[in-house]
């Protein structure tokens, strides 16, 4: 509301009219702006919010606790039993463990083999997600700041970038490097910065005509410094709401490549190559073998995906994606 | 005019030349295809002079300027797998690939613009949550998955639909379709439906995203005021201010397609080129995965040019020199 | 053009009590509340309010154009002594673009982008009249743009949005509305965005427009100097509701309400170079935060306790009105 105190001095009025009039007008004080916390308190609230949260957060500890959770080691060969293979779900092996989900067709309890992979490819989502951010924000950071030719120069190699499709970029990557956790995490950083570094310079452009960071300048503050400190903190809601979709976009492109048998080694199965592996029983009728690890990880998908939907909703960051 | 498709053209060029060092370089590095041709009985002199014959044996530099100048007269080398042109290789199957794209590109926006319509004029109602929903899936489950779900719903359970191969194909000028016999579209559906899934959330976002916004412009509230018919507001401003912005995203992600390809083709036995560059891939099969990326980029780079041609023709505001008055 | 009712009013338009409210998460605000308003044929009123006074609400209101979650709750809208309140949506859209129209604020977004000025012209008319001829409706659209100064109006027919200036935009807005010789036009600051020089133009061929052809039109407006050379009759809108009403230049002479006092005080006095110019302190509150009684008296230079209470628009006199307890030069005075 207006300062009225200086009118009620013109006006040569009592104080005791001025307080009167302030306490008929007082309107409880607006809520402290926190754009992240309210935005994760609407997310909560939401129930489809709250259905992807509750998943994301239950896939999350399965996975972190699969070693304790996964009742066998599933690449521990010597607990695996031959004469158990292609059991289907609720089956019993000879040693009495029922096997809830089935096994494949080494033997390997499908449910424990599960959460090994679930683990793996949130390693690799998570990963890769997390060095295409601060290297595409870095960069975006460096072309909003210094604008100019430095601008021109990054934001093509951002177009040229990101006219290609994903998938094409990463075989091309995997052609060359070979097969391999890290090899995946590289291609699948190479497929994604350009995103990052695009939202955070759409923001941190907006933000740097704020006068705010004006001010900081005339404060002759390092550059740096009010960079940083002024502008990332801005550009962090779209940047939320960017990597939360692009993990899940991640997890779903190692998944893809792995199941086409150039992603992850046989070593370090994801749940990409547990469903390649059930392919082909699938059109003899073993169908839990690629069905249950593929449910995992679309509940998986789908779950960052309905967080990050709400997120954006909330967060409302005008980008295009 | 001339000077636009030049410097287009140059930076094609460009483009090509830079990628196929790279993955020229790369591939080298990877590792010896020889191990890969070569039977494991095979004596060392065998070994070696298999290597000489693929010259093998030269610098890598000097390999990659054979390729270049065999590459200017059209010869991107011989598959080491197939011991034939990799080029004829790429040809052979690019007509089952382009098909399977356009199909899909075809469903995306059969299915793709009414839906996002409907979605984009009455956000709140049930069938556009619906619709909203849809998207969301089919944004997020892997295309992979989602064919393979495919094949257990309509070819293993329900036993209506073939799960692999092209079917009958029909000749058309030469080039063999599937699209035209009746056994051949039965063949081309799943796969053309698993690979648009994407694609038709996609164009439902972008319609819904578009028709919101012209709903919200000062545009629509002036012909309201003209007193023009709803009808004509949505499918004559409406529409056309969607659908122009469309076509550089249709444009684009027809590239993607072809991409995408990869993981259809591979799903339900499509003998296109996706199938020929997996193997390629885990075979090293150089000369395939050169000339595969060469195709592809140029594939890419003239989809590009004639989406930017398109543009200026139905965007008045747009001139080919890129400034509008 | 001939009007397709009897008027069986003396008023183009009569606006009766209208209230109009934005439905939100805690309920219905109003953001415009009681508005009386009459017109008559020919006549031009000013209707001027800071921004977030419900001025530009109040003529789409007129217009049925208020869009959700926004919506008219409560009194009449009488165009030629119709209510629009009570007619079908059908009819509703018949009267839009032939009886009453409106032209907006911005000349660069009212016009289509993707569509030709014939297609855009032609359709204000195949609207109302679907069996016109053709060719006759694109020489009317041809005589409109020539009517409000567009050169070569045959050519320019076939020209998109972007090929024309703003004000060359805004005279095409202005040709669009009266293509079919209205009742009513409702003008939403349609020069703001206009050079001065091109703004004075537009002011003085509207003017001539209407008084030839007997076009009643509402000036929204935030500038009174615009007002000043237009209209004959202002209402001042402050906060959703009107504060005050009558002549122009009776107003401007000698306002009532301290609102209106401080807009023309804040106005640029030509004779006084280089003075300070004066500002009203604060701003207008948001719809959903509005005081009590009084919406201005936070405001108000000379605020006391009773302006507390509620307050209607009273009659000072035959022409004139006022929405306050302590009119200036009627009661007693601080400054």
């Amino acid at each position: 509301m207006t300062d009225m105190t200086s009118n009620m001095n013109a006006s040569g009025s009592s104080e005791d009219l001025a307080a009167q009039i302030a306490a008929a007008n007082s309107f409880p004080p607006e809520p402290p702006a926190r754009p992240i916390r309210s935005a994760i308190k609407r997310v909560l609230t939401d129930p489809l919010g709250l259905v992807g949260t509750v998943i994301v957060v239950v896939m999350l500890l399965a996975a972190l606790f699969a070693h304790w959770i996964a009742p066998q080691n599933p690449y521990d060969l010597a607990v695996l039993d031959i004469l158990d293979n292609r059991l289907p779900p609720g089956s019993e092996s000879f040693s009495g463990m029922t096997y809830w989900l089935g096994t494949d067709d080494q033997g390997r309890d499908l449910y424990s083999a599960i959460l090994y992979g679930l683990r793996t490819s949130i390693f690799v989502g998570i990963a890769s997600a997390g060095i295409a951010l601060v290297i595409g924000s870095v960069m975006g950071l460096i072309s909003a700041y210094f604008g100019g030719r430095t601008d021109t120069l990054v934001m093509r190699l951002v177009d040229i970038q990101l006219s290609f499709p994903p998938i094409l970029v990463a075989l091309i990557l995997l052609a060359i490097l070979g097969q391999g956790v890290d090899k995946i995490i590289v291609a699948l950083v190479v497929t994604q910065w350009a995103y990052y570094a695009r939202t955070v310079r759409g923001a941190a452009l907006v933000e740097r005509g704020r006068t705010y960071v004006d001010a900081a300048r005339c404060l002759a503050l390092p550059s740096r410094m009010v960079t940083m400190n002024h502008i990332l903190p801005n550009c962090l809601p779209p940047l939320i709401v960017v990597a939360t979709m692009r993990v899940a976009y991640a997890v779903s492109l190692e998944a893809t490549l792995s199941f086409l048998g150039i992603g992850l080694p046989v070593t370090e199965p994801s749940l990409g190559l547990l469903i390649s592996n059930g392919n082909k029983y699938m059109l003899s009728g073993d169908w839990w073998i690629s069905v249950f690890p593929g449910v995992a990880l679309l509940l998986l998908i789908v779950g960052i995906n309905l967080v990050g939907d709400r997120l954006r909703d909330v967060l409302n960051p005008k980008f295009k994606d | 005019m001339t000077a636009y498709l030049l410097r287009r053209g140059g930076q094609t060029l460009l483009t090509l030349l830079v990628m196929s060092i790279l993955v020229f370089v790369g591939v080298y590095l990877v590792g010896n295809p020889v191990d890969v041709m070569i039977s494991a009985t095979a004596t060392p002199q065998e070994r070696a002079e298999l290597i000489v014959r693929m010259g093998l044996d030269q610098p890598v530099w000097v390999q990659y300027w054979h390729f270049l100048k065999g590459a200017l007269s059209g010869d991107l080398g011989n598959s080491f797998l197939y011991n034939r042109p990799a080029l004829g290789l790429i040809f052979e199957r690019m007509p089952a690939t382009l098909e399977l794209a356009f199909s899909a590109l075809f469903l995306g926006l059969v299915f793709g613009i009414p839906l996002g319509v409907i979605a984009g004029l009455r956000p709140s109602k049930p069938e556009s949550r619906g619709i909203m929903a849809f998207s969301i899936l089919g944004f997020s489950l892997p295309t992979f998955w989602v064919g393979l779900m495919m094949i257990l719903l309509f070819a293993v359970k329900l036993d209506i639909l073939p799960a692999s191969g092209r079917g009958e194909t029909v000749n058309v000028l030469g080039v063999p379709l599937s699209i035209f016999t009746t056994d051949g579209l039965s063949h081309i559906f799943l796969p053309a439906l698993n690979l648009a899934l994407f694609k038709i959330s996609l164009v439902i976002r972008l319609t819904r995203a578009g028709v919101s916004e012209a709903l919200q412009s000062e545009y629509v509230r002036f012909a309201r005021a003209k007193g023009v018919s709803e009808w004509r507001i949505v499918f004559l401003h409406v529409l056309k201010n969607t659908l122009i912005p469309l076509i550089t995203v249709v444009g684009l992600e027809l590239g993607a397609l072809i991409a995408f390809a990869v993981v259809t083709e591979t799903i339900f036995s499509w003998p296109g080129m996706g199938k020929l560059i997996i193997d390629a891939i885990t075979t090293l099969d150089r000369p395939v995965i050169l000339a595969y990326l060469m195709i592809t980029v140029l594939m890419f780079t003239v989809i590009n040019l004639i989406v930017d041609l398109t543009y200026t023709l139905v965007d008045p505001r747009v001139k080919i020199d890129g400034g509008s008055e | 053009m001939t009007t397709n009712m009897t008027s069986r009013s003396d008023y183009a338009l009569e606006l009766r009590g209208l209230e109009t409210v934005f439905d939100g998460d805690k309920g219905a605000v109003a953001a415009v509340r009681n508005v009386n308003l009459a017109i008559k044929p020919g006549e031009i009123v000013g209707l001027v309010g800071e921004s977030g006074s419900g001025k530009s609400v109040t003529g789409l209101s007129i217009m049925g154009l208020i869009d959700r979650p926004g919506r008219v709750s409560k009194g009449e809208i009488l165009l030629n002594g119709e209510d629009l309140r009570k007619v079908s949506a059908k009819r509703l859209r018949s009267l839009r673009g032939d009886r009453m129209a409106m032209i907006f604020q911005d000349p660069m977004m009212t016009l289509n982008p993707v569509l030709r000025i014939d297609t855009q012209m032609i359709e204000a008319i195949t609207a109302h009249d679907p069996r016109i001829d053709k060719t006759v409706a694109r020489n009317r659209c041809r005589d409109a743009l020539g009517m409000v100064g567009i050169p070569d109006p045959e050519e320019r027919l076939y020209a998109y949005p972007h090929q024309f200036s703003g004000g060359m935009r805004q005279r095409v807005a202005i040709a669009i509305a009266m293509l079919n010789n209205p009742d009513l036009i409702i003008a939403d600051e349609p020069t703001t965005a206009l050079d001065v020089t091109i703004q004075a133009q537009i002011i003085a061929e509207m003017q001539k427009l209407c008084k030839e052809r007997g076009t009643a039109l509402i000036w929204i407006t935030h500038d009174l100097t615009v007002v000043a050379e237009l209209t004959q009759r202002v209402y001042v809108m402050y906060a959703g509701s009107v504060v005050e009403e009558g002549p122009l230049d009776d107003v401007l002479d000698n306002p009532l309400h301290p609102y209106t006092q401080g807009l023309i005080r804040s106005i640029p006095a030509d004779n006084d170079p280089g003075s300070r110019l004066f500002q009203i302190p604060g701003m207008t509150p948001p719809i959903d935060r509005m005081p009590k009684g009084c919406r201005f008296h936070p405001r108000c230079p000379y605020v006391q306790l009773d302006c507390l209470n509620d307050i209607e628009l009273t009659q000072t006199s035959a022409a004139r009105s006022v929405r306050c307890a302590h009119p200036i030069n009627q009661g007693e005075q601080v400054s």
